[in-house]
């Protein structure tokens, strides 16, 4: 067998908070596994570090202590740097999967494919957008953008900066930059604090969460204060305007009047998350629309999907944040050790299935606090851009509505090319699902229409033609 | 420890572990790649790899994404037409 090949007990797609945790959970029951990730260390969004730093966070420095053991006692095959452009489940069983480099590490392993008997997959999430006119301008980027270019690359993205859209998440990226000394002008907000309030105070199997949510929550607004950060709830970017860069942005309520206009070199945006779904798809697993409106994988309580030897675990299950996704990973990790044969501590498992019960009631609460505004279609102006990848406007959408009776993603993808651009709808997948139909519900064909992708990253053809050899 | 790379010959600094895409934010430069159809300045956007915005070449290996791509001392990057050049 040639080096650039190799087989696992259990492969593992993903380093972050679900990827790792699953990685030590099996490793520590003796399970072997290979753990794929696009990332330059592990970690993944959310515990992103830069080479010389501490995330500060003890539950990571205690997750990688165990986790570099395993990887040194050979239990555990770290590849870095890598990204699974294909997985495929021959008919002999078990899945192969094709990986290529990302890019983050300068000389990353030789391995090209694995052959593995189960499949975990753990692919996190990504700043969900909507299409604002003048979001295409350079300055303008995602609000996690923002931060993993401050807590990874030690880079202070620009000197003044909006932030805008929905969530707690955009609490800790402005109080970053304001530390790392931005000017953040402002958070637009499009829901309010007394909606969160609301919204958690139904999840009463989550009280323990909440409490240590709002000290956090609380934490976060003393700082806003100290920084000076306005925080506009019920406020939206409703213009971002400039000429080769972004150096207005237009702060206004939903029905689309104006607060005021403020002049800035940098707009971080963000409307909760989507979760990466390319892979759970592609092995054909069931998935569904969640309360956030995203589309997830459906997982029974040992996380696994609907298709016999994959697992699923983290924001792929429904967004609900870090602490969530450890335990999920953690219990999948033992759930693969089970499916081997493996005794695990079967109390461990019940408390873990609790936790994530807690979790995924708390992260409910949060998407209904934190909804996307149905209006959002309202801010749309002919010229908007809504794919930044084939730069189809929102007139040319409509026009394939209209004129081309184009009413579903598909047969818009189709005629205006919305979608069949380098990120293949990543990030217009939402916005395209939301423009068909009347309803601000997404329909899961139309959503699950826009994720689904064939290659999961774009590949050369030299790559293609070695994956059949 | 830090290092220089070239965006179209022009020195930057950058720092070990440090993206081409935050190098060339630090040093005011936001904008390396034209859209095929309007011609459209683009640079970062997502910042993690999912949104392709940010392509350029590398060391002559058209079509990376700056987000991810790591500096490394004497890197050449050059503007990218990006979409076309896979």
């Amino acid at each position: 067998m040639s080096s650039d090949v190799s087989v696992a007990q259990l492969a593992i797609v993903g380093a972050g908070p679900a990827g790792l945790s699953a990685a030590v959970s099996a490793g520590l029951a003796g399970v072997r596994s290979v753990l794929i990730d696009a990332g330059a260390r592990p970690g993944g969004q959310f515990w992103r570090h830069s080479p010389d730093a501490k995330t500060g966070d003890p539950k990571l420095t205690d997750l990688l202590q165990t986790f570099e053991s395993l990887v040194a006692g050979e239990v555990v095959t770290y590849l870095s740097g890598k990204q699974v452009w294909l997985i495929q489940n021959p008919a002999t069983g078990g899945f192969i999967l094709q990986l290529n480099n990302s890019g983050t590490v300068a000389e990353p392993a030789p391995h090209r494919v694995i052959r593995a008997e189960r499949l975990l997959l753990c692919p996190g999430g990504y700043d969900r957008q909507l299409p604002v006119p003048g979001w295409q301008l350079p300055g303008v980027m995602a609000a996690g953008g923002l931060q993993a270019m401050l807590k990874e690359h030690q880079v202070r993205p620009g000197t003044r900066i909006l932030l805008g859209g929905t969530g707690p998440f955009l609490l800790p990226v402005a109080t970053a930059l304001a530390a790392a000394g931005a000017s953040v002008v402002g958070i637009c907000e499009a829901n309010t604090v007394a909606g969160w309030w609301r919204g958690c105070r139904e999840v009463l199997s989550a009280r323990e969460i909440l409490a240590g949510k709002v000290i956090e929550a609380g934490g976060y607004l003393a700082k806003l204060a100290k920084y000076r950060i306005p925080y506009y709830q019920g406020a939206v970017i409703t213009r971002i305007t400039g000429d080769t860069h972004a150096t207005t942005a237009t702060i206004g309520r939903p029905d689309g009047s104006t607060i005021r206009t403020v002049e800035i070199d940098t707009v971080g945006m963000g409307w909760g998350f989507t979760p990466s779904m390319e892979l759970v798809l592609a092995v054909g697993a069931r998935t569904r629309v969640d309360v956030d409106g995203s589309l997830v994988a459906v997982v029974n309580g040992r996380q696994a999907s609907t298709v016999p030897g994959v697992w699923v675990a983290g924001e792929a299950t429904g967004v609900g944040g870090a602490d969530k996704a450890c335990c999920e990973g953690q219990l999948a990790g033992l759930a693969v050790a089970v499916d081997l044969g493996i005794k695990v501590d079967a109390a461990l498992a019940v408390r873990l299935q609790r936790k994530i019960r807690s979790w995924r009631g708390f992260g409910a609460a949060l998407h209904r606090a934190y909804p996307v505004p149905s209006n959002w279609k309202d801010r749309l102006t002919p010229q908007t851009v809504i794919c930044r990848c084939e730069e189809v406007t929102y007139s040319a959408v409509q026009d394939a509505q209209g004129e081309l009776g184009a009413d579903s993603p598909r047969l818009i993808k189709l005629v205006t090319r919305a979608g069949m651009g380098w990120c293949q709808g990543r990030l217009c997948g939402f916005a395209v699902a939301g423009l068909c139909g009347n309803s601000s519900v997404v329909d899961h064909a139309d959503l699950a229409a826009m994720s689904a992708r064939p290659l999961a990253f774009p590949v050369t053809l030299g790559e293609i033609a070695d994956s059949s050899e | 420890m830090n290092f220089q790379i070239y965006f179209d010959s022009v020195p930057i600094p950058a720092e070990p572990g440090q993206s081409v895409g935050a190098a060339l934010t630090a040093a005011g430069i936001t904008a390396w790649r034209t859209t095929r159809r309007e011609g459209r300045p683009r640079g970062l956007f997502c910042g993690i790899g999912i949104c392709f915005d940010c392509l350029l070449t590398v060391d002559s290996l058209p079509g990376q994404r700056a987000c991810l791509v790591r500096a490394a001392p004497g890197m050449k990057l050059q503007t990218d037409g990006g979409d076309d050049e896979l």
